[in-house]
């Protein structure tokens, strides 16, 4: 068999100029893109009717006043559950502490995460053993990881009043909202760090070690290495690391529904949303805050997409 | 040629389907027991599992088998399993073991079976006492059978009380909460009650606001519509109590997280004592774990009163057993839920876990009055009677949560304003005004 390829005739040539190239370029993505939809469109399809339907119905329930302990007292209420929601302070101190959590605990993932990506993409001995146990955490059931930092953070029976110096052995971290933010805090990073670290190590396989040599040649620093050459090329598994974890952070629940039951201001608005409809049976109210909370999702990733400029499709490097 | 690979796959395939299958199988309710007998599930809480297991026992017939299915601990997630198990139409939910306040929620949401005729007059006759009988029925109808009944009472050291000089008004029953206060203040002891932001702070605001003769909330029945009257003279009364031990000397350091079993400490450590209320369970849990001398100076009175002149309303609380609407033995599981409430059930359960009787004539059954101070089983029997049950609402639990809420903590109660908030924040969140 023949090892040598041919190009295909559009591409044969490094084009001149981006305009040169840009009609058989476009030609071929365009064809490229029809294939690709009609290979998508019987998963789309699926998709549309398993996810479509119960958010419709989430929406229509959202528009009444309806209790499942009364269900003849049901009434069409329009936007009235959205405006009570919105305008409810309750409401707004779940938003920021669910905000909170997510700001504080995907920046200390994705230090903590890089920093573990660069051991598992550098280390030469003993790769699979650090590598594992750096995983392991991401292993453990969230409710488990919420149960064990539980455990380690109390008063009576804990380890961490023990280890740290300036902290009194009787304190109860669960008392107050910061301090049991923060052990919800510890108990999510400890979790979902090795998470951000895989997807930022295969960011980081994809930097050509070519352009890392040619910087070395050049006497660029390990600094400088890593803010003009690797960083850049990451942007998009960064992106991808962020967004992930940021969406998944803005649905915190199952750490503070262990860790504290959302007492002490340290619901998240998921937390609400579950006790509107599961501990108090209001699906009309339970539903508005479901939607909106998938709005806030919607807008968190639409938000990340535009400030790291990144172009998914253009991904490609197709041109 | 063949494919192996694709046939080791299919084999794989298939024994994993059937495995699962089996594992499914197994984990499912079975609607039938070995001999074929159908089986009846009593989802029950932990109190007396093992008298329970008996009586499931006791009452299963040559037609049916009765299986416990245990519920979780706390009373909220009791209820939350059985509205989601309820809410999806399960038919395996045969009878149910129900906290009194859960009955009207159920039974309004189409959830709960009705007694009718000879079941209704079975479980409601005149031998129930009329707090439990009370909680039973909604909408003039009886929803569920009451199996035993719980209420609070004062308890107190008589040395304590003498010192005091308050030990003929809490005999009389004719003490009130303002004394009792002031007789701790005074005699370096304390008061226990419970008062954190769960369900049975509700438990002691709804019987402060009875004893001042007003309710929470009337005309449940309208739902969303309801009377809201705790914005009145009664409701303020309670706010008075409140605000009177919040302020005083005699409130423990952790009122405002304080439930059942943080103030039992108190009774006998440093200092006189203190007068607590409480359920009827600090008996036993007092006895043989303090010295004969200390039980010997254990002593118990009607829950104080909240203004003068006015029979106080002690709590009441319990189980009633409940039948699921969507039972496929519906005549069955009624038959079996008069069998596990009769009287030498509530007898058992009285003797062998000290959940007291619904029944009045059980308390007469000399095996019960071996176990218990005479006196003392009068004095449940008379609070259960006189007891001021919570509000029956299919909103319920948005009427508690947004009075404890509007009076939590303790320490900010403050009669002119407490129950004119709570009165607004209960309508709000009753008319879906304002998020819980």
């Amino acid at each position: 068999m023949s090892s040598t390829t041919t190009a295909p005739a559009g591409v044969a040539k490094t084009p001149k100029s981006k305009k040169a190239g840009a009609g058989a370029a476009s030609d071929r993505s365009v064809a490229e893109n029809r294939l690709g939809m009609k290979l998508v469109a019987p998963a789309l399809v699926v998709m549309l009717f398993v996810t479509a339907f119960p958010m419709l119905q989430a929406l229509w329930l959202s528009l009444s006043n309806y209790a499942l302990t009364a269900p003849d007292d049901r009434s069409f209420v329009g936007a009235q559950n959205y405006v009570t929601a919105l305008s409810d302070p309750l409401f707004w101190r779940t938003m920021l502490v669910t905000v909170g959590i997510m700001v504080v605990t995907v920046f200390f993932e994705l230090v903590i995460g890089f920093v573990f990506a660069l051991v598992m993409h550098r280390v030469i001995f003993a790769r699979g053993i650090i590598r594992t146990s750096i995983l392991i955490p991401y292993g453990v059931i969230t409710v488990v990881s919420g149960f064990a930092w539980q455990f380690a953070f109390s008063s009576t029976n804990g380890f961490v009043n023990a280890w740290l110096p300036f902290v009194e052995d009787n304190f109860n971290w669960f008392g107050e909202q910061f301090p049991a933010l923060f052990a919800i805090c510890v108990s999510e990073i400890w979790k979902t760090t090795p998470f951000m670290s895989l997807l930022l190590l295969a960011g980081l396989a994809q930097v050509s070690e070519d352009m890392i040599e040619a910087a070395k040649v050049d006497g660029a620093t390990w600094w400088q290495r890593m803010w003009k050459v690797i960083l850049p090329n990451m942007r998009a598994a960064i992106m991808v690391a962020i967004l992930f974890r940021a969406l998944d952070a803005f649905r915190i629940f199952d750490n503070i529904f262990v860790m504290t039951g959302g007492a002490v201001n340290t619901e998240s608005v998921s937390f609400l949303t579950y006790r509107q409809v599961i501990e108090q049976f209001q699906i009309g109210m339970g539903s508005a805050l479901s939607v909106l909370l998938f709005l806030s999702v919607l807008v968190i990733a639409f938000g990340i997409v535009k400030l790291f400029r990144v172009d998914l499709a253009a991904a490609r490097q197709e041109g | 040629m063949g494919d192996p690979q694709g046939r080791v796959a299919g084999s794989v395939v298939r024994r994993v389907g059937i495995g699962a299958a089996l594992v499914l199988a197994a984990g499912t309710l079975s609607a039938c027991s070995s001999d074929g007998k159908p089986t009846l599930n009593w989802y029950i809480n932990p109190d007396g599992q093992a008298t329970l297991t008996s009586l499931a026992e006791r009452c299963s017939t040559d037609d049916y088998d009765i299986a416990i299915q245990l519920l979780p601990t706390g009373a909220t997630d009791q209820r939350t399993q059985l509205a989601r198990r309820l809410a999806a139409n399960d038919s395996s939910t045969d009878l149910m073991s129900l906290d009194p306040v859960f009955v009207a929620e159920f039974a309004n949401a189409g959830w709960l079976a009705e007694f009718e005729g000879d079941a209704a007059d079975a479980v409601v006759d005149d031998d129930v006492l009329s707090g439990p009988a009370d909680t039973v029925q909604w909408d003039d109808k009886v929803y569920a059978a009451p199996q035993w009944a719980n209420t609070q009472v004062l308890w107190y050291r008589q040395s304590l009380a003498e010192q005091a000089g308050i030990a003929d008004a809490l005999q009389d029953g004719t003490a009130t909460w303002s004394q009792v206060i002031e007789a701790a203040s005074e005699n370096g002891a304390t008061v226990g009650v419970q008062a954190d932001r769960y369900e049975a702070y509700m438990v002691w605001i709804n019987s402060l606001v009875q004893g001042a003769g007003g309710d929470i909330v009337s005309d449940t029945e309208a739902g969303v519509d309801a009377q809201v009257d705790i914005d009145s003279d009664a409701g303020r009364a309670a706010a008075a109590v409140v605000q009177q031990l919040a302020d005083s000397p005699a409130a423990q350091s952790d009122l405002s997280v304080s439930r059942e079993g943080t103030s039992l400490g108190a009774m006998y450590g440093d200092g006189p004592g203190e007068f607590m209320t409480n359920w009827t369970f600090v008996y036993k849990n007092y006895e043989g774990t303090v010295s004969e001398e200390e039980f010997a100076d254990l002593a118990w009175a009607r829950y104080p009163r909240t203004v003068e002149g006015e029979e106080s309303a002690p709590p009441v609380g319990g189980i009633d057993i409940g039948v699921g609407a969507f039972s496929e033995h519906p005549d069955w599981a009624l038959e079996a839920a008069q069998c596990v409430t009769d009287p030498e059930a509530q007898l058992q359960l009285a003797v062998n876990d000290g959940l007291m009787p619904a029944r009045a004539s059980v308390y007469e059954e000399q095996e019960l009055v071996d176990a218990y101070d005479a006196g003392l089983l009068d004095l449940y029997r008379e609070s259960i009677e006189a007891g001021g049950t919570r509000p029956k609402s299919a909103f319920y639990n948005q009427i508690s949560g947004a009075v404890q809420s509007t009076w939590h903590p303790p320490a900010s109660v403050d009669p002119e304003k407490t129950p004119r908030e709570s009165a607004e924040f209960i309508r709000d969140v009753l008319q879906g005004k304002a998020l819980l």
